[in-house]
């Protein structure tokens, strides 16, 4: 109880303080905030701005009618843990200073220039919403696609709902060595009586469960030590139910290599060779190992009876996606096999082609080799090469008021807590300005002159309230299927129900 | 008037109580039975008539990253993110995943003394996700994995001073 009446006067104060500057002096003066992109980034920019302002308003823009960005879309459903995050949000969301705004594509319904006219400070925070291309023959063909939108897909994105994803062959080869590789592997893999209980989309789940793939293979141009997963992704992936698996043996020889550096063609890598590498790149590497070689009782009963398999294969680029006759898909893939070159620091070598080529074949091809941003208009600079917005720790180059975090900031290298971390860094330095003369908060009209301007243009707006009708339609949809939700897949949609009384 | 009581009731709630409304938004059998005992132990504190339950409680110190020193109750038998919740302190981000091991983002360093005498060392999945926590150390524990015991009177606690990550999205 003393919490509750402790939050509950801290909560009175506030509300009191800010009435009080409301009808003070400064009341025209309050400073507005626009942050643009309604996931992590975006949401932990926000709370780091309340907290640190007493009278700030701050205003989420967000492209969908639905928050969260990557928390809803991009998080592998059968990491629910992952998505506690959304009851900090949600709280910030509930915070009487923050408004979030649904359904508006800054930079097509209203200019990021028009956006700086209306409030204070604009913080960029609309991620990486691309993917890098392979740029090699074949990759047009049909069931050869993106990660990014295979995860969409089964996330329930609108715009990759109806990707067309043939899962009716033996073999889905993965190209890359992230994470996300290998959430793509593990959802195409994972006994479908588990994936049944998640908030995967219902047509997706019809799909896998109709799936022939027996075998998925991970292919990266690199070593063993330099894989951009992480090591519970890994171990998650070793101990998947009914799922074998199998690390490519000629790559113990490129671990000796790294790790001696000197070529041998026995298998003798000591714990005290890897122990010399920092603590997470040496247990993971361990990992790798002993799941290659050593592989210890409790991952072998899982191997023993598995049903489906997954490889991990490493030095090798593709070159070539080869159509089947009919052009109907991909009947394999080639590659290039490299050898690593360069730098002293083994986790720093890059990969430089040999004369040597492998043919792996397959029916499905995901590509998994980075995403990429995307300016929001012309009235932004952007680095069109490394996709991001050219910034200082978060102040955009040149534009006074302008800001970004997360990966527009940064380029997509981080997950949640990364994320979280550079959004408070740049919370703080919006602080710092808003607590400066650089910024001026006068005659800056904030949410309500950029809701009537959309409101002119026919933009039919999401308030957080109207999201939390979508939310409960969705849980109620979910009960019926025993799963923790069903997503509402169609922006139609959720707009309908967004409106109902 | 209804909806303006359910924004004052979830603006005065303890997170992990709005936890419990969307408590579906997360599998349930993924959630730690902590949490649950948690929330029901929430629910006792707000009915007058059960007595309040006493526990034994030690005294920590967080040390925080601009060398503020925060004293606080802990009770016995929760762990250092219940202590972190319970009494406010305000760290920054703290707990992301509410105790599950997903994330990193309770990272706490103990001292090496205190370190050795802690029950249990550090699972794999535990390991797992503190290689991704910046600042890591040799010491370094998750907070929601380290439960309070009778000899942690006094113990001092250092949190690093940011939490990151170097890895591709997942």
């Amino acid at each position: 109880m003393r919490v509750l009446y402790k939050r509950l006067s801290l909560t009175r104060l506030r509300t009191l303080s800010s009435y009080c500057c409301r009808w003070g002096s400064s009341r025209s003066a309050d400073p507005h905030v626009a942050i643009v992109g309604s996931g992590p980034a975006g949401f932990y920019t926000a709370q780091q701005i309340i907290k640190g302002h007493p009278t700030v308003r701050v205003d989420i823009y967000e492209k969908l009618p639905v928050p969260f960005g990557l928390v809803r879309f991009g998080v592998a459903p059968d990491h629910p843990e992952v998505k506690n995050c959304i009851h900090t949000f949600t709280q910030t969301a509930h915070r009487d200073r923050c408004s979030f705004i649904g359904n508006v594509q800054v930079g097509k319904d209203i200019k990021v220039a028009d956006l700086q006219k209306a409030y204070t400070a604009v913080v960029l925070c609309h991620g990486s919403s691309n993917d890098r291309k392979l740029g090699i023959p074949g990759e047009d063909l049909p069931n050869v696609l993106s990660a990014r939108s295979f995860v969409g897909w089964y996330n329930g994105l609108p715009e990759d709902v109806g990707l067309s994803v043939n899962l009716d062959c033996e073999t889905a080869i993965v190209l890359g060595h992230g994470n996300v590789a290998l959430d793509v592997a593990r959802v195409l893999l994972t006994p479908i009586d588990i994936l049944a209980k998640t908030d995967i989309s219902d047509y997706s789940m019809d799909a896998l469960s109709k799936s022939r793939i027996k075998k998925v293979v991970l292919v990266g141009r690199r070593g063993p030590l330099q894989v951009a997963f992480t090591i519970k992704e890994l171990r998650e992936m070793i101990t998947l139910p009914k799922c074998r698996t199998v690390i490519d043996l000629l790559t113990l020889s490129s671990l000796n290599e790294n790790i001696d550096g000197e070529e041998t063609n026995t298998h003798t890598v000591t714990i005290e060779n890897i122990n010399e590498l920092p603590r997470p790149r040496r247990r993971l590497t361990e990992l790798l190992y002993n799941a290659a070689v050593n592989p210890p009782e409790k991952y072998t009963k899982i191997w023993n009876d598995a049903t489906r398999e997954w490889h991990l294969k490493f030095l090798r680029s593709p070159s070539e996606i080869v159509p089947t006759s009919s052009k109907e898909g991909p009947e394999a893939v080639k590659f290039i096999i490299n050898m690593l070159e360069g730098d002293d620091d083994p986790l720093r070598r890059k990969a430089v082609p040999t004369d040597e080529t492998d043919v792996i074949p397959c029916g499905l091809v995901l590509r998994s080799i980075g995403y990429k941003g995307v300016p929001l208009d012309e009235t932004v600079p952007f680095d069109t090469s490394r996709g991001v917005i050219p910034n200082k720790k978060g102040r955009v180059d040149g534009f006074p008021g302008l800001y970004c975090s997360g990966w527009i900031a940064e380029g997509p290298v981080f997950v949640l807590a990364g994320a979280m971390n550079n959004a408070f860094a740049t919370g703080k330095v919006v602080l710092e300005d808003l607590g400066s003369s650089k910024l001026s908060s006068e005659n800056k009209g904030g949410k309500d002159a950029v809701l009537s301007a959309l409101q002119q243009k026919g933009v039919k707006t999401v308030t957080f309230t109207d999201w939390e009708k979508i939310d409960q339609a969705e849980i109620l949809l979910g009960e019926k299927a025993g799963k923790p939700r069903e997503k509402i897949v169609s922006i139609k949609e959720m707009i309908r129900v967004a409106s109902s009384e | 008037m209804a909806v303006t009581c359910a924004k004052l009731l979830r603006t005065v709630c303890p997170k992990f109580l709005l936890a419990n409304r969307s408590a579906c938004l997360t599998a349930p059998a993924f959630l730690p039975s902590r949490r649950q005992n948690f929330l029901q132990y929430q629910k006792k504190r707000f009915c007058s008539s059960v007595p309040r339950l006493k526990k034994e409680t030690v005294t920590l110190t967080f040390l925080m990253p601009d060398g503020e020193r925060i004293e606080t109750p802990a009770k016995v038998g929760d762990n250092l993110l219940d202590v972190v919740i319970e009494n406010d302190v305000d760290i920054d981000g703290f707990g992301a995943c509410e105790g599950t091991l997903a994330c990193s983002t309770c990272h706490l360093i103990l001292k090496p003394e205190h370190y050795a005498q802690l029950p249990e060392p550090p699972t794999d999945e535990e390991l797992d996700m503190l290689d991704l926590a910046f600042d890591l150390q040799d010491t370094s524990r998750l907070g929601c994995q380290v439960v309070v015991t009778k000899n942690m009177e006094g113990w001092e606690v250092r949190v690093p001073a940011g939490v990151a990550d170097a890895r591709e999205p997942s």
